[in-house]
């Protein structure tokens, strides 16, 4: 799913940041994948330091010591598992970047993953998908003591990182020229082949949630499809009605903003309620991306537009919808649960909004303090792939590349001053 | 009549654009050119091997005026693409024989 999102964001920045975009996405699953095995599972699915549900105790886990050999998280493999949250890991983090293009310096996005994801992602990831006695004995306080619905990562990631890339952009500030100069899409079939990816893994990454070949895994594979397939034409139809156009971007936004929502509540809803979540997700999100204008924050590729609100939209929805014919068996408001559900999704909800919003500030700030966080303004008006990667992603120009470094293989004489003057 | 023809750096195009059409010049024509002069070029590494590409990127406006615009057309042009930093360009003024406009067959100055 990362390498998708690198083509979605690396198609929707302009063609001299398409590498760096790419980049911050690949480096990700460097960073993180490491920590996964170091101390992050450990962090996210040890046992709950003093039962409290804040963090899982990594020490049992250091290099996923104790996942080896005959451990089982549920009736699976622990390193299946440790695998398979691997994936969720890795996005959470790598969504943020779409906040910080063309402009962020290479070394702080680095260090902002490792900080982000242990400061911020492994607590969240512990809270919410920690359940009591199965890969550990205490689990997360989000999932056991309030009892959240969140199947596959609507809380702990997209709620998670969507503020998160509003906290960064805040703290980034806009790119020169923002609002005023056209930063538009430089590459739409990579934008769509990406969404394409992304959909197709994101099919991986519901079903798969359920941790079987099962009637739950299934159920969640077609709650996936059609609450995404809902999404992309309410986006369209939004679009239409506005613009006048089905434009191509909206449909890839579509199909994003459905999948997003759709991830917590992918086994709770029926396959109408999540028609009812997809037609939601794309209207409330091709209308909010719209408003990093009005506020002034560079959010660039919308990650708080899509993510932030198409996660609260699943989130919350699922008090409404959630119906205890799909395999979570609960009832939301719509189908005579009453708001328990409801109340439930929202304390989760806005838990972890609020506990990313105030750390993922502190960590811009923090970063901000100690280094070069932007590049500077003749390297951001050249190209961030240049400055920080020594390489650019096309020949816009094939003239200029037709030789090269004439000047050093030739002694050009000094010309005289009296020439110059003549 | 005179050619007008400025060498300026890619971010200012939109600054000179602005200024030109602020001070009443109603056409232009861009297009994009490489190549340097006191400016270096820039380093591209693959897998170790470095290229030191010595074109750099600019943009040409040519703007065909009067010959009692011209000079202030190229004062507009200087202070708009202006920062200070080697590689800011250069503009140069040429005589210019004849001009056509397709369309109406008009000639001269009237057709600039």
């Amino acid at each position: 799913m990362t390498p998708g999102l690198a083509m979605f964001y690396g198609g929707m920045v302009r063609a001299n940041s398409t590498l760096n975009m790419i980049m911050m996405s690949f480096v990700t699953m460097g960073t993180v994948g490491v920590l996964w095995a170091l101390y992050g599972y450990g962090m996210a699915f040890g046992n709950s330091v003093g039962g409290a549900g804040i963090i899982g105790n990594p020490i049992p886990l250091l290099g996923l010591h104790g996942a080896m050999g005959a451990a089982t998280a549920g009736t699976i493999p622990a390193m299946a598992f440790v695998a398979f949250q691997a994936g969720f890991a890795i996005i959470a983090v790598a969504l943020v970047s779409g906040a910080v293009a063309d402009r962020m310096t290479f070394p702080s996005w680095i260090l902002f993953t490792i900080l982000w994801a242990t400061l911020v992602y492994f607590p969240a990831a512990h809270w919410v998908f920690a359940f009591d006695g199965f890969a550990a004995d205490k689990g997360g306080w989000i999932a056991n003591k309030i009892g959240v619905i969140d199947f596959a990562g609507g809380t702990a990631i997209h709620i998670n990182a969507g503020i998160a890339a509003l906290m960064m952009a805040i703290v980034l500030k806009p790119r020169i020229g923002f609002g005023s100069k056209p930063m538009r899409p430089h590459n739409m079939t990579l934008v769509m082949l990406g969404a394409g990816i992304l959909w197709f893994g994101w099919f991986g990454f519901n079903a798969g949630s359920a941790l079987g070949a099962n009637g739950t895994a299934s159920h969640a594979w077609v709650t996936t499809l059609v609450a995404t397939s809902a999404a992309m034409l309410a986006w369209l139809a939004t679009e239409r009605i506005r613009d006048g156009h089905f434009t191509s971007l909206g449909a890839a936004s579509g199909v994003v903003a459905g999948l997003v929502a759709i991830t917590p509540a992918c086994a709770a809803v029926t396959p109408i309620g999540a028609i009812v979540v997809g037609v939601a997700a794309g209207i409330l999100c091709a209308l909010a991306v719209g408003l990093k204008f009005k506020f002034g924050y560079d959010d660039s590729l919308d990650v708080v537009g899509v993510h932030l609100v198409g996660g609260l939209t699943g989130t919350l929805l699922i008090g409404l919808l959630a119906s205890d014919k799909a395999p979570n068996a609960i009832n939301g408001l719509f189908y005579g649960g009453g708001f328990t559900q409801l109340g439930k999704q929202a304390i989760g909800a806005f838990s972890v909004l609020i506990y990313s919003a105030i750390v993922t500030l502190l960590i811009g700030l923090f970063l901000k303090a100690v280094m070069k966080i932007r590049v500077a303004p003749q390297a951001e008006l050249d190209g961030i792939d240049l400055e920080e990667h020594a390489e650019v992603a096309y020949d816009l120009s094939s003239v200029r590349y037709t030789t090269y470094r004439v000047n050093q293989r030739l002694v050009i004489p000094a010309s005289k001053p009296e020439e110059v003057k003549a | 009549m005179k050619l007008v023809t400025a060498i300026v750096q890619p971010h200012k195009l939109a600054d000179v654009q602005l200024a030109l059409a602020k001070h009443g010049v109603s056409g232009m024509t861009v297009s994009e050119s490489s190549g340097y002069a006191r400016q270096h070029g820039h380093s591209e590494i693959y897998r170790g091997e470095e290229f030191t590409i010595d074109f750099v990127l600019k943009v040409k406006v040519e703007i065909l005026v009067t010959d009692k615009g011209a000079d202030e057309v190229v004062a507009v042009i200087a202070a708009a693409a202006r920062t200070g930093e080697i590689g800011d360009g250069k503009i140069w003024v040429t005589t210019v024989d004849e001009v056509v406009r397709i369309r109406t067959g008009e000639k001269g100055e009237i057709a600039v």
